[in-house]
């Protein structure tokens, strides 16, 4: 649940959240740290729940001593009011079975706190791309039928590529297509999950292999600003 | 996927921890009876508070039950022995409660009843000063067991009046510094601290990106979210089990408030856990 740092709760209508699954390489997770501290956004909350494993540290994100000592935990709700933004940065990887406890407690918050609509950041193996994505983009995305009602017009006009279907069971030809995102963690049932409660969502995600993933969370912060314009492009 | 140099192809780890896939699968595999097995496992697997005194469980939190203004929590064999020479000898301490829990490290008989050699998570109260709690914990209290064990102490509402104190040891290897690791004098003290902690921590803050896992974390993570004042105390030491000098390691917080008037007789104390020390070291000998 979502546990505010002051006494009151913030107003989050209309807000876009932005969040990352914890996915291969941790791309989405990266490209998060890159967009908390390069607008510096100011800690809200925190997303306090038994699902994700415990850990704690100090400030990531400090430029000085006197804000080094600040106490971060695994799941923490940063905003930037004058950009309509709230995000939501994972720390850690889920205890076993409750992926999908998470993913129902997190889309009941994106509903009960009134925010227009989420965008999920993730990562996907690289290896298991087609001959077909091997020569194009690395970057895919997914958009709920709700939201693609209203930016759908916005990304045509970007020239992105959709997340290509493929066999729900690779092993048999005939098999029915489904979206699968290897390696996206809980990329695919937040996905599910929101397109079944009519929630706007949009997943944004790039084909990465595990190494230095920095160069991708750049790449996928990039990818995102082309969209959103967050900030000006140099 | 990856490929070796001997030209075979294995699945690759992945940083970011369990397949959604395989979970699924599984999902999707499970019958009835996994179901029944699963379910039986997890209540296996509850977190129960019982008074040995009356083989009967808690009704309410631990700290429900028995407010207190200073809780401190000793987590792994060389806290626990710290607090046991320098703090349980300097007074009278009644036990309150014991955390009953099974996983694969800690692996308590199936019952209400817990011998002695079972109980690896105790508490105690200050008998002349009801606002002081102890907890005595050296078993592993397991990812999945975390949060319960967190309701099951704390409760459903935050207690804001409560200073909380949390000591532990990690291996020195766990430590990331820039410096060399043959400089490092291990062992040593490094401190976490939520925000609402104001008094002066007895040694330097621990460095990004330097982080801290398992019950120390659960417990200072719900202490910060509920704006608790919390400080946990984490000693890197090359030796894990019970030692001298890693347990000697503690004692600049003798001196800090969480401790006022808990410690009456250091010599004594020292002398208590040399005996401590010296009797592991013994039963440890294989041919004795």
């Amino acid at each position: 649940m979502f546990i505010p740092c002051g006494e009151t709760f913030p107003d989050l209508s209309g807000f876009t959240l932005l969040m990352p699954a914890v996915s291969v390489g941790n791309v989405g997770q990266l490209a998060i740290d890159l967009i908390i501290s390069t607008l510096d956004m100011c800690k809200i909350g925190y997303f306090y729940t038994d699902c994700l494993v415990p850990i704690v540290g100090n400030n990531p994100y400090a430029t000085a001593k006197e804000n080094a000592a600040e106490l971060s935990t695994n799941a923490e709700v940063y905003s930037l009011p004058s950009k309509k933004l709230v995000v939501l940065q994972l720390r850690s990887i889920f205890i076993k079975y409750k992926s999908k406890s998470f993913c129902e407690k997190l889309l009941c918050w994106v509903e009960n706190s009134g925010c227009a609509r989420v965008i999920v950041l993730s990562s996907s193996h690289s290896y298991h791309r087609n001959d077909k994505q091997l020569s194009s983009t690395p970057f895919r995305y997914l958009l709920t039928p709700s939201i693609q009602k209203t930016v759908q017009n916005k990304i045509k006009s970007l020239n992105w590529q959709e997340m290509e279907k493929s066999p729900c069971i690779p092993e048999i030809e005939d098999s029915d297509l489904c979206v699968r995102v290897p390696g996206g963690g809980i990329t695919k049932l937040l996905y599910d999950e929101s397109c079944c409660k009519d929630i706007q969502m949009a997943v944004l995600l790039k084909f990465v292999s595990e190494g230095d993933n920095i160069p991708d969370a750049l790449g996928l912060v990039e990818y995102l600003n082309e969209w959103l314009q967050i900030i000006k492009p140099h | 996927m990856a490929a070796t140099f001997f030209g075979e192809v294995v699945r690759a780890p992945c940083r970011a921890g369990t397949e959604e896939e395989e979970e699924e699968e599984e999902g999707r595999r499970e019958t009835p009876e996994d179901r029944e097995v699963r379910l039986q496992l997890a209540r296996k697997r509850e977190v129960r508070l019982l008074r040995r005194q009356t083989k009967t469980c808690l009704e309410f939190s631990l700290l429900e039950k028995h407010p207190c203004s200073r809780f401190i929590i000793a987590i792994g064999s060389n806290a626990v022995a710290f607090l046991s020479s320098f703090v349980m000898n300097s007074g009278v301490w009644e036990e309150i409660g014991c955390a009953k829990l099974w996983n694969e490290w800690c692996r308590t008989a199936d019952s209400t009843h817990l011998s002695p050699t079972e109980a690896f998570c105790v508490f105690y109260q200050l008998k002349a000063h009801h606002s002081v709690i102890l907890c005595q914990c050296s078993c592993y209290v397991a990812e999945d067991q975390q949060y319960q064990w967190l309701e099951k102490v704390f409760g459903s509402r935050p207690r804001k009046n409560m200073q909380v104190t949390i000591l532990t040891c990690r291996h020195v290897t766990d430590y990331k510094t820039s410096e060399s690791t043959c400089s490092l004098p291990s062992p040593f003290l490094k401190a976490l601290k939520t925000e609402n902690f104001r008094d002066q921590t007895c040694c330097s803050l621990l460095e990004q990106p330097n982080i801290v896992h398992d019950l120390p974390a659960a417990v200072l993570s719900y202490c910060q979210v509920w704006n608790m004042s919390a400080v946990l105390y984490l000693c890197y030491t090359d030796v894990m089990k019970l030692d001298l000098i890693t347990v000697e390691a503690f004692k600049p917080i003798l001196s800090s408030r969480s401790f006022k008037g808990l410690v009456k007789n250091i010599p004594q104390s020292t002398e208590i856990l040399k005996k401590l020390t010296t009797t592991n070291q013994i039963q440890s000998n294989i041919y004795t």
